[in-house]
């Protein structure tokens, strides 16, 4: 068996080197990472202005991958973020015009302002990973990431996204206020946006493409595929919760926790690797009975608690 | 999912090893019962199955197979005249057990094996029900059983057999249940009709030259007693069998003779109380020592003073019994009891004869001549002898004046004849003489190799008077025992002689433990329940209330079982022994792991909280953590070693 590289060290460098952009966020870096690594899509949820758009802007240039931002607005159509064809008169026929879906990274940003048919049209891409109009498919880049951004949906003029497609995201995130030093450094210090267009790309696309095989061969043994389990079921015989993690939902939560081991250097996950991931990967998917009482997280953090590892 | 994927799996070599082992032990114990060519045949096919193994060359295919199995029966059948019964059943299924063996390629063809195995241990009580087949049964069963446990998937042989005696051990409180509680039934557990009692040596009803010196070389044992005090002398100890009393001029039948459920005497005297037990003889002398009152419920007492059973002893018995040495019998014997004790045959051994004539006529009282006839067989110097010589028509005669050798029938015979023609009423008495006390458990154990002939002489005013005129020639076989008495000669059975003081020390713990066998396993009779289950408080002659109390205990049994195996996780290893310890020992120092706390948190977080343990505790962890959850690899055990050393030194601060 040859010898896996290394890529702990690089992605080490690479959280470091956005946490010097985005500050104080460790955590929330290196789930972003985890999602990056297991190849799954990030949503992140919360009130403007913590930096969504900065985090998917940092992520797009240490990566150094080709970066597109739609804005979901209530009068996107579904055209305007696939492409469409075009007559073209010189030629005598239709010619594609990929829409801004076809880069490395995109950033759908305010997700839950675009009406649900626009919405799914997104959704089924970062599914597929490809895009079919009259009779021809294209192909979307890899990597292909996709950072959703949604704000809180108590807001005025927003669809909120429904459970299924909610499970098309692997994990959710929120960023949250800074702390104190965060803030003041924030306040005081340059601009983050022209620190980040002079720093270079941390690894190349390659690189990542082979991070993201490593995290798919990290060692998981039946012990863990126990707690796995163990940890699943409970969410599907919990009296209080309505409906728990789907097969899909499993798969994503030991895909994210291998990825999680991989940024932790280890070659094998362990039930921390698992509990580390494990409210971001439930936490959208998991629906109270009485709807209101219990969020999600609440839900998720409960399971945790119980479960026992043996 | 392919068809081939439903076929059981292949056997390795390793199992067919295994499997040969399993049916080897089954059958070790069993080989001695089986026509020899049998046991060959047997012996051949394990070996077949292990050169198959060994060197990986195909199996014998099915039309040899069949031939084979054809052959076997066609020959089991010539051998015992018949296919079924007890004999040539356990015969059939030997040979089939190997050739089974021979066959088996799948892992269903193992089980089938192993299965096979369990039935054929069960088929040897038919044969033996002794210590030793028990034994050899338990090593059999936990072989059979670790063989299963391997077809199943337990890899190595150490666990397998750990498995295989843990669940033996399991099924122990069932066992003790069922034996103990189970009704019983009169009569042995095993016993089989027909066959099941051939052929046993012992006494018979007739004796001619030979016949005692034969049984003689037979280290079988006959029967134990116990006395519940001191046990009588060498001397006394009489055992009466078969009274014989008719003579054709070689052979001494017995005499006709009444029976009757009361004594046909009264006792006094001395009185020495006994518990017997007797090995079946197919016969129905009891064997009890002279002179008896007694024995098993329905014995019968005979008018020549034999204690009789109402049926043929065909299983070990038990039953107490007392004996009154001085007591007197005879003393009003009928006038054709005396005439039968006179009759000679017309003519023949005319020596003999004119001796007891001149006897007659120099002394009046008949004691005065056995007196002298007595001194006659001491001045003779006849030697005791196991090997004496052949005889011809006058056997009294040429063993008296010509050959003067010879064993106790020759003496007995020889004085009767005498005695009779002397006009004083004689008859023989056989039986067994001495028996050897041994010392662990203090019982008097009597084997074929103490047989014996001795003569009663009816004397006016004393009755019938036992007279052994072999002690006159040879005082040591009274005293002693024939091993002394015959020490110089090579043909007593091994287990009696006294050469090795060591063999004779292990001899006598074995047959101590063997009589604790038979007394307590093997004589757990109807009886003894009874008295078992009235110490209880139970009444054993309702089935029903024993059936429920059965059930009862062995559902409390297997739920006591199953709380024991299901209190602990099921795959428990010695790695989750070590990493129970080290949260034992960090609990006890304040540190108590949360259920849901996976192994590096929890060491990080004891590290935190004790410093200075800091180290070991994440060696430990990451330790745990790699080989939990990691990729096995080559040094694994030595890390699952430092594991356990750290947690140890961990334990000891």
């Amino acid at each position: 068996m040859p010898q896996e590289p290394r890529f702990q060290p690089a992605l080490g460098t690479l959280l470091s080197a956005a946490e010097e952009i985005i500050l104080g966020k460790r955590h929330t870096l290196k789930l972003a990472l985890t999602a990056v690594l297991a190849r799954g899509h990030l949503l992140i949820e919360d009130i403007p202005g913590v930096g969504k758009t900065t985090l998917a802007h940092t992520f797009a240039r240490l990566l150094g991958l080709r970066f597109q931002r739609i804005q979901f607005t209530s009068d996107l159509l579904p055209a305007d973020v696939l492409g469409m064809s075009i007559f073209d008169r010189e030629s005598g026929s239709f010619r594609f015009h990929p829409g801004p879906v076809f880069a490395q990274l995109i950033l759908a940003d305010e997700i839950n302002r675009a009406t649900p048919k626009t919405q799914s049209a997104l959704l089924e891409v970062l599914e597929e990973e490809q895009v079919t109009t009259e009779g021809t498919t294209h192909y979307l880049p890899d990597p292909f990431f996709v950072i959703a951004t949604q704000n809180p949906i108590t807001q005025i003029g927003t669809f909120p996204l429904p459970e299924s497609q909610l499970d098309r995201f692997l994990l959710r995130v929120s960023i949250g206020y800074p702390d104190q030093i965060a803030e003041r450094a924030l306040l005081l210090g340059e601009d983050r946006r022209s620190m980040l267009e002079r720093h270079p790309p941390v690894i190349d696309a390659e690189t990542l493409k082979g991070a993201q095989i490593a995290a798919g061969r990290v060692h998981v043994s039946d012990r863990l595929a126990d707690y796995l389990q163990a940890l699943i079921r409970a969410t599907r015989d919990d009296p209080e919760i309505l409906i728990g993690l789907s097969p899909r939902a499993g798969l994503g939560l030991l895909s994210a926790a291998k990825a999680w081991a991989l940024l932790e250097g280890r070659e094998m996950v362990l039930p921390e690797d698992v509990q580390a991931v494990f409210p971001n990967v439930a936490a959208h998917r998991l629906i109270a009975r009485d709807g209101t009482r219990h969020s999600g997280s609440a839900l998720a953090q409960r399971v945790l608690t119980e479960v026992a590892i043996c | 999912m392919s068809k081939r994927a439903h076929r059981s799996p292949l056997l390795t070599a390793r199992d067919g090893m295994w499997l040969v082992l399993t049916v080897a032990t089954t059958l070790a114990p069993h080989l001695g019962n089986l026509p020899i060519w049998l046991a060959g045949v047997a012996t051949l096919l394990l070996a077949a199955r292990l050169f198959v193994d060994l060197h990986r060359i195909p199996a014998p295919g099915k039309i040899l197979l069949t031939t084979m199995a054809v052959a076997i029966t066609v020959l089991t059948g010539v051998h015992f005249g018949e296919l079924f019964g007890r004999a040539p059943g356990l015969a059939l299924l030997t040979a089939f057990l190997g050739l089974k063996l021979l066959e088996a390629r799948t892992r269903r063809d193992g089980l089938a094996v192993v299965l096979l195995c369990f039935f054929m241990q069960l088929g040897q009580f038919l044969q033996s029900q002794t210590m030793n087949t028990a034994v050899f049964t338990m090593i059999g069963v936990i072989m059979a059983t670790s063989t299963l446990a391997r077809l199943h998937g337990v890899a190595n042989a150490k666990g397998s057999i750990r498995l295989a005696i843990l669940l033996a051990l399991q099924g122990v409180p069932l066992m003790l249940v069922l034996f103990l509680l189970f009704p019983r039934i009169q009569g042995p557990l095993w016993g089989l009709p027909g066959d099941a009692f051939a052929a046993t040596t012992g006494l018979s009803g007739s004796m001619q030259p030979g016949s005692i010196s034969n049984l003689v070389r037979s280290g079988e044992i006959v029967f134990r007693a116990e006395f519940s005090g001191e046990a009588p002398s060498p001397r006394l100890r009489y055992w009466r069998g078969p009274v014989l009393s008719k003579f054709d001029g070689r052979t001494w039948t017995q005499s006709n003779h009444r029976e009757a459920k009361t004594p046909f005497y009264r006792v006094s005297g001395t009185a020495y109380s006994y518990t017997m037990t007797l090995e079946p003889n197919g016969q129905r002398w009891l064997l009890a020592l002279e002179v008896p009152i007694g024995g098993p419920d329905q014995a019968r007492y005979s008018s020549d003073y034999q204690l009789l059973s109402e049926r043929p002893v065909t299983s070990r018995i038990r039953y107490s019994a007392r004996a009154y040495p001085e007591a007197r019998t005879g003393a009003e014997a009928t006038e054709d009891i005396l005439q039968e004790a006179l009759a000679l045959p017309d003519s023949d051994n005319p020596r003999a004869r004119r001796l007891g004539q001149n006897l007659r006529q120099r002394h009046d009282a008949p004691r005065m001549r056995i007196t002298a006839l007595l001194e006659q067989f001491r001045e003779s110097a006849l030697i005791y002898t196991l090997n004496p010589p052949l005889l011809g028509n006058n056997p009294v005669d040429e063993f008296l004046f010509d050959t003067r050798r010879g064993f106790c029938e020759h003496f007995a015979s020889a004085f009767v004849f005498i005695a009779r023609a002397a006009g004083v009423p004689a008859r023989i008495v056989t039986g067994y003489q001495g028996g050897e006390q041994n010392p662990v458990d203090h019982s008097i154990v009597v084997r074929q190799s103490d047989a014996h002939a001795w003569a009663e002489v009816w004397l006016k005013g004393h009755g019938w008077v036992r007279v052994d005129p072999t002690a006159e020639s040879s005082p040591s076989r009274i005293d002693d025992g024939i091993r002394t008495a015959l020490a110089g000669e090579v043909d007593l059975p091994f287990v009696i002689r006294a050469d090795f003081d060591w063999l004779q020390a292990a001899r006598y713990r074995w047959e101590a433990a063997n009589n604790a066998w038979n007394q307590w396993v093997l004589g757990y009779d109807p009886r003894r329940q009874r008295l078992l289950l009235n110490l209880l408080g139970l009444d054993s002659t309702d089935w029903r209330q024993l059936t429920f109390v059965i059930f009862l205990l062995s559902l409390l049994i297997v739920a006591t079982l199953m709380r024991w195996v299901y209190a602990r996780p099921s795959d428990c290893d010695e790695l989750d022994r070590s990493w129970r310890k080290l949260c034992a020992i960090l609990a006890r120092a304040g540190v108590e792991r949360m259920h849901n706390e996976g192994p590096l948190d929890f060491s990080r977080r004891a590290a935190t909280l004790r410093p200075d343990l800091a180290n070991q505790l994440e060696q430990i962890g990451s330790l745990y953590a790699f080989l939990r959850y990691g990729l096995r690899g080559p040094d694994d055990l030595q890390k699952r070693t430092t594991l356990k050393k750290l947690v140890d030194e961990l334990g000891k601060q």
